[in-house]
């Protein structure tokens, strides 16, 4: 599914973010991704759909070795992968409906498709009756739901969060997880990086911890394990 | 749902191509003021290419009719008889570089002056000074020169004339003309293309977000193009409706006046049609050109998402 082979990333500016990392995750996984900040998480989640690359290493994704991809194919790569972001990044001047079927129109999925498929997701997120809202009228768990119904309307095999519950409340957090737990369910691997120690600790899941650009813990069902 | 293709396909389907469309229309709207400024930026500048080219087309016109009036003026000696007469209008013929010869005797010449000049020329039928005389013209203007060389080689030819000296001036200072102008119509292009894609520019900072959220969701990079492409054209064809109203107008009126005044000169302007189709196909294109090149080149480095 996803598999690291001594992956090294080095920025421009000097930076060593990932200093040869080896990771394997299994297909239905669902792995939290903890780890003070700087120490190489974002990169980590960055380099899934490639909006960074390796400058050494192997990387496979869905069987796809990333360094072999070809620029004209990463929207391929992209299209198997479902991504939520800490800030949403929905679009303002769309509506809920739009925003989501959106992820489909781009693929050029037919319309009748889209309408079923978009509805399907909105239902399973719980605001289907928002669809003609937009979203600065819905709350900021709201809207992550909407981005979380986004990023798995095409139905990808993994979806990516990176902090998604970093804006929220702590309940609405937990209705956001048990989104994630649900689609975890349905087979999808979830890889989520997080400063949340409170849902690490109580939905019990892999961990890996990174620091200083190596894996400095990965343990199934482990804790948080770090203060604060 | 969707299966996995192993090849980003290029083939684009229809309703996708409407969807473009329709955002490209709507961008257009959305930035109100801005389209209205790349819309005058290029109106501007078609306008003036407009003229210019105008101008330049009948400047060369011009050249050529004179190019083309261009003949030579062989005078026969008088001691030349008919036989050597015949002989040398055969040799012209054969001569590289000839188009026609017409001979005109000196009666015939004499006639002509009558007819121009008036009827105290009659006076010389007395006793006609004038020469016979051959009009040669050459099939290219750059021939004339060595074909009145060669005429002026042949036995019982008294001397050859062909306004040499004052055509190569013209020619010179014609050409300057062109070669000004066209200099000037590419730098009015270039500055068009320069104001468009800065206003292209603008709208597309001002989607960005959307834009990198298409390429995060697996959009290729001709989708998220064409609707700034297609906005770029747009632009472009809006901004030359009036540049071709205006130079049709212009080049109506100027027909009008001078055609009377030209008839029967050897100096022609164009005819109106299908001359002033073509320029007006010429400023549609260069709108259109300015506007998408324009937005091609502004939107490539927000791409690399």
């Amino acid at each position: 599914m996803i598999q690291m082979k001594n992956v090294y990333k080095k920025y421009p500016n000097g930076i060593v973010a990932l200093n040869g990392m080896n990771v394997e995750i299994k297909q239905g996984e669902f792995v939290y991704i903890v780890g003070p900040s700087g120490a190489g998480k974002s990169t980590f989640i960055k380099m899934m759909y490639r909006e960074e690359n390796p400058t050494s290493g192997q990387m496979l994704v869905n069987g796809m070795d990333l360094a072999k991809i070809k620029r004209k194919n990463v929207p391929l790569l992209r299209r198997q992968i479902g991504v939520v972001f800490q800030d949403f990044k929905l679009l303002p001047r769309l509506n809920v409906y739009e925003n989501v079927a959106f992820a489909l129109e781009v693929i050029e999925e037919k319309p009748e498709a889209i309408r079923k498929r978009v509805l399907e997701v909105l239902d399973l997120v719980g605001l289907k009756h928002k669809a003609r809202m937009f979203p600065r009228e819905l709350s900021g768990g709201e809207q992550q739901r909407i981005s979380v119904a986004r990023s798995i309307v095409n139905t990808p095999k993994v979806v990516i969060a990176d902090e998604p519950t970093g804006n929220l409340d702590p309940e609405t957090s937990w209705d956001i997880m048990n989104l994630f737990e649900r689609i975890n369910a349905s087979g999808t691997t979830i890889l989520m990086a997080t400063h949340n120690r409170e849902i690490v600790n109580t939905m019990r899941h892999r961990v890996i911890a990174i620091e200083g650009g190596l894996i400095a813990r990965d343990e199934v069902g482990g804790d948080y394990g770090y203060e604060g | 749902m969707p299966v996995t293709k192993l090849e980003v396909t290029t083939d684009m389907k229809a309703r996708t191509l409407a969807r473009h469309f329709r955002e490209s229309l709507k961008s257009l709207g959305r930035n109100g003021w801005m389209t209205f400024a790349s819309v005058s930026a290029v109106t501007v500048t078609l306008l003036l290419v407009g003229v210019f080219v105008l101008i330049m087309m009948n400047l060369n016109k011009v050249a050529e009719d004179l190019e083309n009036d261009v003949e030579i003026k062989s005078f026969v000696s008088l001691e030349a008889d008919e036989a050597t007469v015949t002989q040398m209008e055969t040799a012209i013929k054969g001569m590289t570089g000839v188009e026609s010869v017409v001979y005109s005797t000196k009666e015939a010449e004499l006639q002509d002056l009558v007819l121009d000049f008036g009827d105290e020329f009659s006076l010389f039928e007395q006793s006609n000074p004038l020469l016979d005389v051959f009009y040669v013209k050459a099939t290219e203007p750059q021939q004339t020169e060595n074909v009145a060389k060669e005429i002026s080689q042949l036995e019982g030819i008294e001397e050859v004339k062909y306004g040499e000296g004052k055509i190569e001036k013209l020619f010179t200072f014609l050409n300057t003309g062109r070669n000004v102008g066209l200099v000037l119509i590419l730098a009015l292009l270039f500055t068009a293309m320069f104001l468009i894609s800065n206003t292209i520019r603008i709208t597309i900072v001002a989607r960005r977000h959307e834009i990198e959220i298409m390429k995060l969701v697996g959009a290729t990079n001709w989708f998220v193009r064409i609707p700034f492409i297609l906005e770029g054209m747009w632009l472009g064809l809006l901004g030359s409706i009036i540049p071709i109203g205006l130079v049709v107008a212009l080049y109506y009126n100027i027909t009008e006046f001078a055609e009377p005044k030209l008839s029967g000169e050897m100096i022609q302007l164009l005819d109106f049609a299908p001359f002033i189709y073509q320029v007006s196909a010429l400023i549609l294109l260069m709108g259109v050109f300015i506007g998408v090149w324009g937005s091609f080149m502004s939107i490539r480095k927000f791409l690399r998402v």
